[in-house]
C-alpha cells in the first residue's frame, strides 16, 4: 500500500495536500505519539471517508485539516496555502451539532453567514442566502425554532446548514450522524447525497459506519490503531452516483467493498488490547486534545 | 335501557369531577394549607416562649406586640408626614411675605429636618443596597469574564479572590470609614459619608460570588462552541459578545443572586455601624433607646428584613427568567 502513497505524492500540486503529519500530544507520562506520517492528497470535489476504530486518531487529522489543532511535523496545504489557524473556508460540522442553545436555526446560520460574507452580501442577499441553506437541509419550516425545540437530526441539518452557508473549500465532518438513531442517519445520508449532488463540496467525514463510509465516499481512507497511527489502506469507490442504498444492497461490487473494509478493521487491525487499558488511554488522549484545543 | 346509560354516564362524570376536585384539594393544601398550618404553629410556639423570657425592657415581646409596633410605625410615618407638609406650608408663606415686601429677596428653601420613619429607612436601605451591588457587578462581570477567558490572569487573581471573599463586613467598616472620611471631603456633599461607607462596604462583600462564578461560567463554556467561534474566526469583541456573555448567563445569575442575598445581609451590619439611616440604624437605635417597646420594635424590623430579602431574591429569580435562554435554571 506505501507504494501506491508515494506514487501520488510525486504528482503535481493538489487541491488538498496532507503532508506527512506526525502527531504528539504531551502526557504526564511523557508525549504520547497518536500520528505518524500520515499523508493524504485530496482532489477538488472528492468524498473521503475517514474509518478506523475509536481512538485511532481520525479525529486528530481532522482537527489539524480544521486548523484547531497544529501537527508537531509536516503540514496541510489548501491550494498551496498553508493551514495554520482555523477559519470558515475550511467550515467543521461537530459531531454534537454544537448549535448556539439560545439562537433559533435562522440566527445561527446568519452568524456564520454575517461573519463571512460581511463585505459581499446585501442584507437582502444575506437573508435570501440563509434561508437557500436551510431550505437545502429541508430546515425552512423550523427555521424560527430553537436548538432546544427541535429533534437530534434536525439540530444536526442546522449544523450543516451551517456550514454549508460558509461556502468552504473542504466540508470536514466529524462522525456527523454518530449520535442519531439508525433511520434517521439514513434519512440523513441520503439528504447529504442529494445536497453533494447539487453542490459538489470537497468532503472529509468521520465516521465508525462501514455502510455509510461505502454508500457517501468517493475513496475510503483505514486507518490503523494507535499509538503512531498512520493509514492502513485507501479504498476507492467506483460505485456510480447518484446511488440508492436499496439498489446498492444486492450490488455484488457494493458487497465486495464493504468486506474490505470490514476485513480490514476486524482482521488486519482487530484490537487486541484488554478492554481496561484500551479505554485508560482513551480518556488520556481525549483529555489531552481537550486541553490542546483549550489552551488555543 | 336509555335510563341506564344516562344513569352509567353521571357515573362516570361525577367520578371525574371527584377526582379533580382531590386533584385541586391536593394542591391547595400543598400551597396554603401547609404553609399556614407552618406559621401558626410557629406563631403559637413564639408567644409561648416569650411569656417566659423576662428581659431588663419588660417581657420579651409576642406577636400581638410586633403587630401593634407594625401599626404605631406606620402611624408615626403618617404624622411625621403631615408635619413636613405643614412645615414646608408656613415656609412657603413666610417666602411669600418677604417677596411681597421686597421684590429682591432671594427665595431661601430649607430641607425639613425631622427625624426618618420606619418607611424612610426601609427606602434608605433599598438605595443603599442597590447602589451597592450595582457598583460591584460593574466591576465583577467584566472581572470574572477576562478572567474565565484568561487562564493566566485567573491564576494571578485566584488568591486574592479566595483570601478577600470570607471576610466580615464588620472587619471592612473601620477601614472604609477612615479612608471615605479621608477621600471624600466636600462642602457640597452630594450623597452622605454614612451611606457611601454603608455602600462601599456591600460592594466590597458582594463583589466575591460574582466574580468566581462569572470567571467559573465562562471557562466552563463547551468547547464545541469556542470552536465554533475559531472556525468562524469571530473578533475578540464578537467572540465576547456572541458567544461567551449568552453562554455564561445562567452562571453569572447564580452569583448574582448569591451576591444580592449577601449584599442584603452585609447591608443591615454595615448600616448600624456607618449610622447610615436605614434599617441597620433603626434596630441600632431602637437597641441604644431601651424603651419598653424596642423589642418589639426590631422584632418588626427583622420581620421587614427578612420579607425584603426574600422579595428581593424573587426579584433576581424573575429577572433571570426573564433573560436567560437556559429556562430550567
Amino acid at each position: 500500500m506505501s507504494s501506491s502513497i508515494t506514487a501520488t505524492n510525486t504528482g503535481k500540486s493538489r487541491f488538498l495536500d496532507i503532508s506527512h503529519i506526525d502527531m504528539d500530544f504531551p502526557t504526564p507520562t511523557g508525549s504520547f505519539t497518536a500520528l505518524k506520517g500520515v499523508d493524504l492528497q485530496i482532489e477538488k470535489g472528492e468524498f473521503i471517508s475517514l474509518i478506523g476504530h475509536s481512538g485511532c486518531g481520525k479525529s486528530t487529522v481532522l482537527n489539524i485539516v480544521a486548523g484547531l489543532y497544529q501537527a508537531t511535523k509536516g503540514g496541510v496545504l489548501l491550494q498551496n496555502k498553508e493551514v495554520n489557524e482555523p477559519g470558515p473556508e475550511r467550515a467543521v460540522v461537530f459531531q454534537n451539532h454544537s448549535l448556539l442553545p439560545w439562537l433559533t436555526a435562522y440566527q445561527n446560520v446568519e452568524l456564520a453567514v454575517k461573519q463571512v460574507f460581511n463585505k459581499t452580501m446585501s442584507k437582502i442577499e444575506m437573508r435570501e442566502w440563509i434561508e437557500y441553506n436551510l431550505r437545502l437541509v429541508h430546515m425552512d419550516h423550523a427555521m424560527h425554532k430553537r436548538p432546544s425545540e427541535i429533534s437530534g437530526g434536525m439540530k444536526q441539518r442546522v449544523g450543516i446548514a451551517r456550514a454549508l452557508s460558509m461556502q468552504p473549500e473542504v466540508l470536514l465532518m466529524d462522525e456527523p450522524f454518530g449520535a442519531l438513531d439508525a433511520l434517521t442517519r439514513a434519512h440523513m445520508q441520503d439528504a447529504l447525497m442529494d445536497i453533494q449532488n447539487e453542490l459538489n463540496n470537497t468532503v472529509i467525514m468521520i465516521t465508525h459506519d462501514v455502510d455509510e463510509a461505502v454508500l457517501l465516499s468517493d475513496r475510503i481512507v483505514m486507518m490503523t490503531n494507535g499509538p503512531e497511527a498512520t493509514i492502513g489502506e485507501i479504498l476507492d469507490v467506483k460505485l456510480e452516483r447518484p446511488r440508492s442504498r436499496l439498489a446498492l444492497a444486492k450490488d455484488l461490487e457494493y458487497n465486495r467493498l464493504r468486506s474490505e473494509v470490514l476485513t480490514f478493521l476486524y482482521e488486519k487491525q482487530r484490537k487486541v488490547e484488554n478492554i481496561h487499558q484500551k479505554t485508560a488511554t482513551t480518556t488520556v488522549q481525549q483529555q489531552e486534545n481537550k486541553k490542546q484545543v483549550n489552551e488555543k | 335501557m336509555s335510563a341506564t346509560t344516562v344513569k352509567l354516564s353521571s357515573a362516570t362524570i361525577s367520578e371525574k369531577l371527584l377526582a379533580i376536585a382531590k386533584n385541586v384539594l391536593q394542591k391547595v393544601t400543598q400551597a396554603m394549607l401547609l404553609p399556614m398550618i407552618g406559621i401558626s404553629i410557629f406563631l403559637i410556639l413564639w408567644s409561648i416562649t416569650a411569656q417566659s423570657i423576662q428581659t431588663s425592657l419588660g417581657e420579651f415581646p409576642g406577636p400581638a406586640a410586633v403587630a401593634t409596633q407594625f401599626v404605631t410605625l406606620y402611624e408615626e410615618h403618617t404624622l411625621e408626614r403631615e408635619k413636613a407638609d405643614a412645615f414646608y406650608q408656613r415656609l412657603q408663606k413666610r417666602n411669600a411675605a418677604k417677596l411681597a415686601k421686597d421684590p429682591d429677596y432671594v427665595v431661601k428653601s430649607r430641607a425639613y429636618t425631622g427625624k426618618e420613619t420606619f418607611l424612610d429607612q426601609i427606602f434608605t436601605s433599598l438605595v443603599t443596597v442597590t447602589s451597592g451591588f450595582l457598583v460591584a457587578a460593574i466591576i465583577a462581570i467584566p472581572l470574572g469574564i477576562w478572567m474565565g477567558l484568561s487562564k493566566r490572569l485567573n491564576s494571578a487573581l485566584n488568591p486574592i479572590v479566595q483570601v478577600f471573599k470570607p471576610v466580615s463586613p464588620l472587619a471592612w467598616l473601620p477601614l472604609v470609614t477612615i479612608v471615605v472620611s479621608a477621600v471624600y471631603v466636600s462642602d457640597d456633599p452630594a450623597v452622605s459619608k454614612s451611606f457611601l461607607t454603608s455602600m462601599i462596604t456591600v460592594s466590597l462583600c458582594s463583589l466575591w460570588p460574582m466574580v468566581i462564578n462569572t470567571s467559573i461560567g465562562v471557562s466552563s463554556i463547551d468547547s464545541d462552541l469556542l470552536n465554533v467561534s475559531k472556525v468562524l474566526r469571530l473578533p475578540a469583541l464578537t467572540h465576547v459578545r456572541k458567544i461567551v456573555l449568552p453562554a455564561s448567563i445562567p452562571m453569572i445569575f447564580t452569583g448574582m443572586r448569591l451576591s444580592f442575598g449577601i449584599a442584603w445581609m452585609v447591608l443591615i451590619a454595615a448600616e448600624m455601624l456607618a449610622q447610615n439611616p436605614g434599617l441597620g440604624k433603626f434596630v441600632w437605635d431602637e437597641f441604644q433607646n431601651g424603651s419598653s417597646n424596642s423589642l418589639a420594635r426590631i422584632m418588626a424590623a427583622i420581620i421587614v428584613i427578612g420579607f425584603i430579602g426574600f422579595l428581593l431574591d424573587q426579584m433576581m429569580l424573575q429577572l433571570q427568567r426573564k433573560v436567560s435562554w437556559d429556562k430550567s435554571s
